[in-house]
């Protein structure tokens, strides 16, 4: 006859086979992301890295075939539709989700166009591409970096959307009505107390957004498409890095590869910043962390020579 | 018929109530409803608030106090399908008729919650809130108010070195203190708590209980209380409610020595509810 206590340490002994059997799992999977992942951010950093130079800032591209050159007008014209695009998409978006959490919350209507919005996050880029080419550019007859934009902004709206929405269904109830108990229209609850309380995920989700726009390129291509010159007229087709990426590794010459990995690198960090600045938003207090080890190792340094 | 007698009970009740002095407010044959009618939350309720005095709901969870302290500032229209039927007389004007402005009605009958509400800014800001929404915009006036109503919570010691800090860096107690000075920093005649302590350890809520005492000189104070000791300390008045109805509302000495209903008695002695 087996004991009560055999039968609880055989329980044991099976629960920690099973965790062990998913620990590694899991940690085998992770590796296997990681690794692909810091492959290709190595392979970048060690590709591109070499070619960086102050003149791809300065200098606009040569004529193809002509050795030299740089990507100036591919950075600007990339700021321009990206910073027009940010406009438009935190714009509409904040004021979207501020009407699906604030004032749609009882109309199944104004629920479903929520929903609908949250399946619209996962559109393929390359689809609001070919929406704004078919409603903007074939109406106007040329590509045209105004249509880039909006058709990034439409990327951007549901992402921003979504999270304003999230994070103000967060503010406790309770918050609404103490402020309506003192006599707040609800538009001032909406400035003075929602938005406020809700204002680290908001701007998380809009840094987010960026970086989720910062990176495309198929929504470009039939819309600001390509330009060989510096252009700031969001009239007309302009150059984008990603597009330029595009065009460079596509090319015959060594050196437009060399300049794509430069591009490529740049963009990359763009992304990266963005993300890091968006997870220490989140988690503000890591944002302290290096400057607690700065100040906490000088106080030791100072002890320890006072000891001297 | 047994509702009929209830209601001549009740309305006998409320004219020998009326005729006591300094009656803040009045409540007459109020019915509350939910969600399009389909609960009948509050059934028939007569009641006075008096003036400079405590009065206190006391009843079984879901018995419809809070209901019923909602109905007061209004706070029902925040949701659809709520419905009013009735009166609440408050300075000679139905409170819960379509016309009444219940913007201006929140300003003059001000709440404190269950749990500590403070506003994502700071002390300051906090208790300035209500103030700056009725259009104090003189920075001495703002910070001579703000202190008053500080000092009136009894938190100004507390805090007087760090009104600019966050009001979430306050604890629990001072926290719902900090809510109750930004409902008296806009001077309100009425003062609604609903269950003000009920989150708070022993010390903080004595607390609130000596404030709500201090108070009363000033505003007329009607809480919603779980704690049946608790209304027993600070109430002068006290309304037993079950099931949504008034059981028995009368002085507070009377409702715990000599209550004339049986429900109220059992349920001041603990064996329901």
């Amino acid at each position: 006859m087996e004991g009560k206590a055999d039968i609880r340490k055989r329980a044991i002994i099976r629960r920690r086979i099973i965790s062990r059997v998913f620990l590694t799992i899991s940690t085998l999977t992770a590796i296997y992301g990681i690794f692909w992942l810091f492959w290709i951010l190595s392979d970048l950093f060690i590709n591109g890295f070499r070619y960086i130079h102050i003149g791809l800032l300065m200098e606009d591209m040569n004529p193809a075939g002509v050795k030299g050159g740089g990507l100036r007008h591919a950075f600007v014209g990339h700021l321009i539709i990206t910073s027009i695009a940010t406009v438009m998409g935190v714009t509409v978006g904040v004021f979207a989700g501020i009407f699906f959490a604030e004032y749609g919350r009882d109309s199944r209507f104004i629920q479903a166009l929520r929903n609908v919005t949250d399946i619209m996050v996962s559109t393929p880029s390359i689809v609001m591409g070919a929406l704004v080419y078919a409603v903007l550019v074939k109406p106007v007859g040329h590509f045209i970096s105004l249509g880039g934009s909006i058709a990034l902004a439409l990327i951007m709206m549901p992402v921003i959307a979504i999270t304003t929405d999230e994070m103000l269904k967060l503010v406790p109830g309770m918050m609404r009505e103490a402020a309506y108990a003192l006599g707040a229209y609800k538009w001032q609850i909406i400035i003075k107390v929602t938005l406020r309380a809700a204002k680290v995920g908001i701007l998380t989700g809009v840094i987010l957004g960026i970086a989720r726009i910062t990176g495309e390129t198929a929504p470009l291509l039939f819309t600001s498409f390509n330009n060989n010159f510096l252009e700031t007229n969001i009239l007309k087709p302009m150059a984008s890095l990603t597009v330029t990426v595009f065009q460079f590794v596509m090319g015959p010459y060594d050196y437009w590869h060399e300049q794509a990995w430069a591009a490529s690198l740049i963009l990359t960090m763009g992304v990266l910043i963005l993300s890091i600045i968006a997870k220490i938003i989140i988690n503000g207090v890591s944002f302290t962390v290096p400057f607690a080890l700065i100040s906490r190792s000088l106080f030791f340094i100072r002890k320890f020579r006072k000891e001297e | 018929m047994v509702d009929a007698v209830k209601r001549i009970m009740n309305e006998e009740k409320g004219t020998v109530l009326k005729n006591a002095s300094g009656e803040k407010i009045r409540v007459s044959n109020l019915n509350f409803y939910f969600a399009n009618k389909k609960i009948h939350a509050l059934k028939n309720i007569n009641m006075s608030i008096y003036e400079n005095k405590v009065s206190a709901i006391i009843g079984p969870s879901g018995c419809g106090k809070t209901t019923l302290l909602r109905c007061f500032n209004r706070m029902h229209d925040l949701y659809p399908g709520n419905k009013y039927e009735g009166e609440i007389i408050f300075d000679g004007v139905n409170i819960i008729s379509k016309e009444m402005d219940y913007i201006e009605l929140r300003s003059r009958i001000g709440m404190v919650f269950q749990k500590p509400t403070p506003f994502p800014m700071s002390i300051f800001d906090n208790v300035a809130f209500g103030l700056k929404l009725m259009g104090v915009n003189n920075g001495t006036e703002l910070r001579d108010r703000v202190e008053r109503a500080l000092k009136n919570a009894a938190l100004w010691e507390e805090v007087h070195d760090r009104l600019g800090g966050s009001a979430f860096s306050l604890s629990g107690g001072q926290q719902q203190r900090l809510c109750i000075a930004r409902a008296i920093a806009v001077e309100p005649e009425v003062l609604l708590f609903d269950e003000p302590t009920s989150a708070l350890d022993p010390i903080s809520t004595s607390k609130v209980e000596e404030l709500i005492a201090e108070l009363k000189s000033k505003v007329t104070i009607v809480i919603v209380t779980h704690n049946m000791q608790q209304a027993a300390r600070i109430a002068d008045f006290t309304a037993f409610m079950y099931l949504g109805e008034i059981i028995e509302f009368d002085k507070t000495e009377k409702i715990f020595t000599n209550p004339s209903h049986m429900l109220t008695e059992q349920y001041i002695t603990g064996r329901f509810g």
